[in-house]
């Protein structure tokens, strides 16, 4: 068993992650996957498409049970805590997920914001407003919606609506936040605000984002793990990574050679 | 192909310019029903027509009054019944089925949807009438109500899978139990086409007249209760329709245009509706 | 690696007492009382359906019992004397469901073929929402028009040819009454027009386009290419269509009820006045005197349930061969 574990300290693990191993029924998508999840820090994972890094992903918050014949095996630890066996409507209040394209609800802004907080309920004696404000700053879009709350989330822009979705995870205020290849539908410039938003949003949030687009990941990770034909293959510092590779398969794909 | 080339240039121009009649012909049909209905119906309809009861025949100024309460009733009834169930039971295709027992279920819905609905008439007469002894509005409305079923039940299962997966996504990753999220995002964001689809399910079943002849039956005058027999619209077309009094021919042309109205705007407006949410939606 | 017993134990134990856990946390979360809720309600519909066959059989235990077979094969319908026999009826609805077919198959392949091939999308996307609509009119009103306008056209001008020009043929002989097989077909062909276009339509729709276009590049001409292989190509779901329309015409009632002419005889003369299974249910029924007259009609309508299932379930499934999308999604 190779042992991912150096960058995190088991001791600063937010999540750790001992020998999965994932099946599409017959087909296994990851094999042995070891590592730990750094807290209040940014850990980008990144490989070529169908490596299994989405895959990997979703089993943090337990997405992949909606996927028929999906199964994973081994340990997965939240502060400790066994992921698999823990509620899992509790264990994805506390772990949030962004997705790829954004998905608003056909409702209003403000409703769609209040929807997790609606669900998982709320800290009696704040109005449900001040929270839904709160987390639009936290997402950076209040200034653009605060006069069209009661509006459609349909008739923002793209890279408003990931933003919406941003602040609709954040308003449950989960302690770590999954994002998968949030910004591939968006132009440079809304990308841009997604990562300084980011960057803001490391200091209370553990984040883990994964990425086709190793720029993005050298940008705004601490750490960056890659991930080849469903394992990890190395996984560090994101300097570390990008400047001395360990392992010749790295070095291919960050300097461009294949994938 | 060894034909002359003429030859073939001119069978094409035949078949085609035929095709373009068949279908000339095709369409035209509704506008020849709609004109005839339109000439012969809209000269008698009148505001007593709408609000009096039938008179004995030769006797002038009788109208409908009774039928077009009673065809609300029946069809109130059969949305009560029928909704419900295939409503649910679409929910259940959509968004929790396996693999074989769904498929058995539309299956079944399908071949349900083409039994005659005359057979759905003997039915309801056997579960209901019998047992009560006497034809009842309730009977009518549970015969419609049966046909309706599989038809919410199809569009309903439609429409809810062109609820794009990412909402469900979203919304359990919020931390939403399945049941919540189909119910709080799911199922408004299908909403306007499941009502649209049960519309069009109302529309076909009011034009029902096999399933009510000996189920709600008739009734000269208003229907004193729901286990009493009422008269409704299509029952009411076909026995004047079928009888031997010019006056009766006319008001079965008035009643005819009414029932037709009711059910082509219904239908129009629906289908329109969904075409515009398709096209808004791509 | 230094525990790597207790870890795989700690694994299993996980996994047993998770499902145990996940079942408890679901039920708590009212998901498994959802699922069980709309499982009954979706279930609910092959209760319906054994529930219908059930009454239907239960319900003509009689005359299954007092002719068997013969119900089938005997001519005479006679309500005073309790003597009953089908097969006027089935020779009608037969009959008429047949000439319907012949009708209105070219003609909804024939438009379905225009529409599909050869008009432009914006003029073909509206015209098939006419036919939509046509498709929706309630079958009474068909009857009104027929026995009001098709009827009086059918016996003053168009069978008057027909016997001049066809008349030695047998379908074409014997008095004129305008109401008759022939009115009946003629409805029952108008009324089905409309499910053999839309659903031809989809299948033509669904023919890859390179078919065509090889077909085109070969030096075919527009026809050529459309009915030597886009239409064969499409043949099954086509089939599909004819049989969907047949099941239709075989139940239809209320039409046909109107202009049929109601009188059980056979006749090989299509002017001929005839009857139907489901004319003579809707004309009886509530005025049956006695059990055996009733169960008799009921009878009928089982006949006509067990053939219009039988003629579905096969157009569903070529239907289902060609779109893969007509009943079940994958």
């Amino acid at each position: 068993m190779v042992s991912q574990e150096t960058p995190a300290k088991r001791s600063t693990a937010k999540i750790q992650v001992r020998g999965l191993n994932f099946y599409y029924g017959p087909r296994q998508a990851l094999y042995d996957i070891s590592l730990g999840i750094a807290e209040k820090k940014i850990t980008a994972l990144i490989g070529p498409s169908g490596c299994g890094k989405s895959t990997f992903l979703r089993t943090l918050n337990r997405m992949h049970e909606l996927v028929r014949q999906a199964r994973a095996e081994g340990q997965l630890l939240l502060d400790g805590e066994d992921i698999m066996s823990m509620d899992v409507t509790r264990l994805r209040r506390r772990v949030g997920m962004v997705f790829q394209k954004s998905n608003p609800f056909p409702k209003t802004i403000f409703e769609n914001v209040a929807y997790g907080l609606r669900v998982n309920g709320y800290p009696k004696g704040r109005p449900l407003a001040d929270l839904v404000e709160a987390s639009l700053k936290r997402a950076a879009l209040w200034d653009e919606v605060k006069d069209s709350l009661h509006k459609s989330a349909y008739a923002l822009s793209g890279g408003q609506q990931q933003r919406l979705c941003i602040a609709r995870a954040l308003a449950v205020n989960p302690e770590v936040l999954l994002l998968d290849e949030p910004c591939s539908a968006l132009d440079p410039i809304a990308t841009a605000k997604i990562e300084e938003l980011l960057f803001a949003l490391r200091e209370s949030c553990t984040i883990v984002i994964v990425t086709h687009n190793m720029q993005q990941a050298a940008r705004v990770a601490d750490y960056t793990g890659f991930f080849l034909m469903g394992r990890l293959v190395e996984f560090d510092e994101t300097k570390v990574v990008f400047t001395r590779p360990r392992r010749r398969e790295t070095e291919d794909y960050i300097t461009g050679r294949f994938g | 192909m060894n034909r002359p080339f003429f030859m073939r240039k001119l069978v094409n121009a035949l078949m085609l310019s035929l095709c373009g009649v068949c279908a000339l012909v095709s369409v035209s049909v509704l506008f020849i029903i709609l004109g005839y209905l339109l000439w012969n119906g809209g000269r008698f309809l009148t505001w007593t027509f709408l609000t009096r009861l039938p008179t004995p025949v030769g006797e002038p100024g009788g109208g409908m009054a009774n039928a077009i309460v009673g065809s609300g009733k029946v069809l109130l009834l059969a949305a009560l019944t029928g909704v419900p169930v295939g409503f649910v039971g679409g929910i259940y295709l959509a968004e929790f089925g396996g693999r074989v027992f769904p498929f058995l279920v539309r299956y079944t819905a399908d071949l349900l949807n083409g039994v005659p609905s005359i057979v759905m008439g003997i039915f309801a007469y056997t579960v209901v009438v019998l047992p009560m002894h006497h034809f009842s509005t309730l009977a009518g409305g549970l015969a419609l109500g049966a046909m309706l079923i599989p038809i919410v039940l199809r569009s309903t299962e439609e429409f809810l899978r062109a609820v794009p997966q990412s909402l469900r996504e979203g919304a359990l990753a919020l931390g939403a139990s399945k049941s919540r999220a189909i119910a709080t995002v799911v199922i408004p964001a299908g909403f306007q086409g499941i009502a649209t689809g049960i519309l069009l399910a109302l529309a076909r079943v009011a034009g029902e007249t096999a399933p009510l002849i000996f189920t709600s039956a008739n009734n000269r005058f208003w229907s004193r209760g729901w286990n009493q027999p009422t008269a409704t619209l299509p029952v009411m077309i076909w026995t004047y329709a079928s009888s031997a009094y010019e006056d009766w021919h006319r008001q079965a042309w008035a009643a005819g245009l009414i029932l037709l109205m009711l059910v082509l705007v219904a239908n129009a407006g629906a289908r329109l509706i969904l075409a515009r949410r398709t096209s808004v939606a791509r | 690696m230094a525990t790597p017993p207790l870890v795989i134990d700690q694994l299993h134990a996980a996994g047993r007492g998770g499902r145990v856990r996940a079942f408890i946390e679901r039920l708590r979360s009212g998901d498994e009382i959802a699922h069980l809720i709309t499982l009954v309600f979706a279930a609910s519909i092959f209760l319906l359906t054994v529930l219908l066959v059930y009454e239907l059989y239960v319900n003509c235990a009689l005359p299954r019992h007092k002719f068997g077979w013969g119900f089938f094969f005997s001519r005479t319908w006679d309500p005073v004397f309790e003597n009953f026999g089908a097969l006027p009826f089935i020779y009608g609805t037969v009959v008429t469901s047949l000439v319907a077919l012949l009708i209105a198959v070219p003609m909804g392949v024939g438009a379905a073929i225009f529409l599909a091939e050869l008009a432009p999308p914006h003029l073909s996307d509206a015209l098939t929402f006419v036919i939509e609509l046509l498709a929706a009119v309630p079958s009474v009103i068909f009857g009104v028009l027929g026995i009001f306008v098709l009827v009086p056209i059918l016996r003053s001008q168009v069978e008057p040819f027909l016997k001049a020009t066809l008349g030695f043929l047998p379908f074409f002989q014997g008095p004129i009454y305008g109401i008759g097989y022939l009115a009946a077909s003629v409805v029952l062909a108008i009324m089905i027009v409309p499910f053999v276009l839309s659903i031809s339509r989809e299948v033509l729709l669904a023919v890859p386009r390179e078919e065509r276009e090889a077909a085109l590049a070969l030096g075919a001409t527009r026809w050529e290419a459309t009915w030597k292989v886009v239409v064969p190509y499409a043949r099954a779901g086509i089939f599909g269509s004819v049989c969907l329309a047949l099941a239709r015409a075989l139940g239809e009632t209320m039409a046909v009820t109107m202009v049929i002419g109601n009188e059980p005889k056979i006749s090989a003369s299509l002017f001929a006045p005839g009857y139907s299974m489901a004319a003579v249910i809707a004309n009886e029924f509530a005025e049956a005197t006695g059990d055996l007259h009733v169960q008799a009609l009921i009878e009928l309508g089982l006949v006509l349930f067990v053939l219009t299932m039988i003629i579905n379930a096969l157009a569903r499934l070529l239907i289902l061969l060609t779109t893969k999308q007509g009943t079940a999604h994958p």
